[in-house]
């Protein structure tokens, strides 16, 4: 008897299931290769840490103690036992625990990156939207103009001219988050201020653009043709007819707004030596803290796949009709 | 208005070029000697001013453009070498070797590619090699991508079906066949990847993951230079303006490229 409603389900499981698998598997595969990469390249953790000068004796007694005579598989393995359940192991500069040197980093970044989407999302997508509505005036063209100009910019050019403009020149803002972190709410918005409109500048421009496109297409549907011959004023159809129809991408789009925030994240926090889990990342590549660099590499990853996920399955529960969900580009 | 913004484009984008080429001739100094006041303005030393070393900014930027373009271009080309070859592969093939790709190339770019190229980076060690290795293999990804549905279909197409009846062996339809008829979307992906892998591998130098000192790319620059923000200076500027020059100048290129030719707009 409850057959239908059963069935009426599937395609969501559906759904959840294949790209679960699908995103867990990539996942598998992107720390398998990097391990492997770890393993073939000459040169190992022993011998980064102890340098051009080391005994070979010392090289053996330090592989053994590291674990890294056991056979790969063997050590992908223990890894990926130990990392499922959020233990990455030693930072092999500061000797602390991995998770330990992590997580602070990581609520920064999470801040720094969740500001920016609260700012930056109603602009990009009102922006998109407004665009779509007055197509070809001249804030339309404005728009397009400045989103070429913006695209075209590295990230860290955006940084540096709010810093010459807004630190330097005003002396409105620290250029550096090098404040220490107490002091209030004050403090909080004086060292996120800079970043937080780099990000928001960095970001809107594809977000404009993407929800732009997705409003217009929805624009040259046989159903909209219909209500302008109907004779309904351009704006209703805007939003009566074609906002609710392209809310699914609108929103798939802002999740990957986001994931792509916490991309841009990296170069910004660098910028402004903002103490985040990019600048943590980088940092610990030039110090071949090779623990750190891959346990920063999985959660960004696993951040980047999981906005994915999430963006395509809120597609998918806003349009039923979408089975097919468009992959993010 | 689409047009003037195309010569604009191939005016800046061939000036940029030429001085990339020329860059020993045309530098007043040698890139990597102290010839000035260490931290010279523009007026005290040289066209742009000096860094903190008193080395002359004009021609570090004419130097680190040879880098940015070479390894841009480069790695462009290696890139889309093995992506379109690997997707007309997998299209030809079908099969576990096209399931197998597409598995690789989709797990590759389920990671954002500046992560993905610190964690390899930081394993491999920093080398041009190595670096235009990583990029190389990051990019041909997003040409397999674009390529593999693009081969399926020209694959599947009558005449294809024909040569492959006559008996001819895979590589004479692609370069008499299957290339000319991708010739447009694959030109036009190239430009994309060109002005994208411009921005990587400007922001890989400035994270210090990219051409190493003394010798800089135009990002590698901005990083060198950044202190010197702080205390006003706008040499930091001139090389990250520079890039953006670049970006700008093949995007108008391709933007122009693309509405000739009529290609889907989704690219890239």
């Amino acid at each position: 008897m409850n057959l239908p409603s059963r069935k009426q389900l599937s395609p969501m499981r559906d759904f959840i299931v294949s790209r679960g698998v699908s995103g867990a598997v990539s996942l598998l595969l992107v720390t398998f290769l990097v391990f492997v990469g770890t393993a073939l390249l000459p040169g190992d953790t022993a011998s980064a840490l102890l340098g051009q000068n080391a005994t070979p004796e010392a090289l053996a007694a330090l592989r053994r103690d590291l674990g890294l005579d056991q056979p790969l598989l063997l050590r992908y393995l223990g890894w990926f036992a130990h990392a499922v359940r959020g233990d990455f192991g030693t930072s092999l500069a500061s000797g602390r625990a991995v998770s330990e040197v992590l997580l602070p980093r990581l609520g920064n970044s999470l801040l720094l990156a969740s500001v920016a989407a609260v700012f930056l999302l109603p602009v990009a997508v009102g922006g998109g939207i407004a665009a779509a509505i007055w197509q070809d005036s001249w804030f339309d063209r404005l728009l397009g103009f400045t989103s070429m100009l913006f695209l075209a910019m590295p990230a860290f050019l955006v940084g540096y001219i709010l810093i010459y403009v807004f630190a330097v020149r005003m002396g409105w803002f620290p250029s550096m988050s090098v404040a220490p972190f107490f002091g209030g709410a004050a403090a909080w918005i004086n060292i996120l201020a800079l970043p937080v409109i780099s990000l928001v500048i960095i970001g809107q421009a594809h977000t404009m653009k993407l929800t732009r496109t997705a409003i217009l297409a929805v624009l040259a549907t046989d159903y909209v043709l219909m209500a302008e011959v109907k004779g309904i004023s351009r704006r209703r159809i805007i939003l009566r007819h074609a906002l609710p129809n392209a809310l699914s991408a609108i929103l798939s789009i802002s999740i990957l707004t986001v994931a792509y925030l916490i991309v841009d994240v990296v170069v910004i926090e660098m910028v402004f030596s903002y103490p985040g889990l990019g600048k943590l990342m980088v940092d610990s590549v030039s110090y071949r803290d090779l623990t750190v660099v891959q346990a920063c590499g999985l959660l960004f990853a696993l951040i980047f796949i999981g906005m994915n996920f999430l963006a395509d399955f809120l597609a998918l529960l806003v349009n039923p009709r979408q089975r097919e969900p468009a992959r993010g580009a | 208005m689409r047009r003037f913004g195309f010569l604009l484009s191939v005016a800046a984008f061939a000036a940029l070029i030429l001085a990339a080429l020329f860059a020993p001739v045309i530098a007043p100094f040698l890139p990597n000697e102290p010839v000035h006041a260490p931290y010279a303005t523009p007026g005290e030393g040289g066209l742009l001013g000096a860094d903190s070393l008193g080395r002359d900014m004009f021609s570090r930027i004419l130097f680190g453009l040879r880098y940015t373009l070479g390894i841009s271009l480069t790695v462009s080309v290696l890139a889309s070498f093995t992506g379109v070859s690997l997707a007309f592969l997998a299209a030809f093939r079908r099969g576990w070797t096209d399931i197998l790709l597409g598995r690789l190339v989709d797990a590759i770019m389920s990671v954002p590619q500046i992560i993905f190229a610190l964690v390899v980076l930081a394993v491999a060690g920093v080398s041009l090699v190595t670096l235009i290795m990583t990029m190389a293999v990051l990019e041909s990804t997003l040409f397999y991508r674009v390529m593999r549905p693009v081969a399926a279909d020209i694959v599947a197409m009558d005449y294809v079906e024909v040569a492959r009846l006559r008996g001819e062996g895979l590589g004479w339809y692609l370069r008499r066949e299957i290339l000319p008829n991708a010739a447009p979307t694959l030109i036009a992906e190239f430009g994309i990847r060109i002005s994208y892998a411009v921005l990587f591998i400007s922001g890989l130098s400035f994270l210090g993951v990219g051409v190493q000192p003394p010798a800089a790319d135009l990002g590698g620059l901005v990083r060198e230079n950044a202190l010197a923000i702080s205390v006003g200076q706008l040499s930091p500027l001139a090389p990250a303006a520079c890039i953006a020059l670049i970006t700008l100048s093949v995007n108008g290129i391709v933007d122009w490229f693309i509405h000739k030719y009529s290609i889907r707009a989704e690219l890239g």
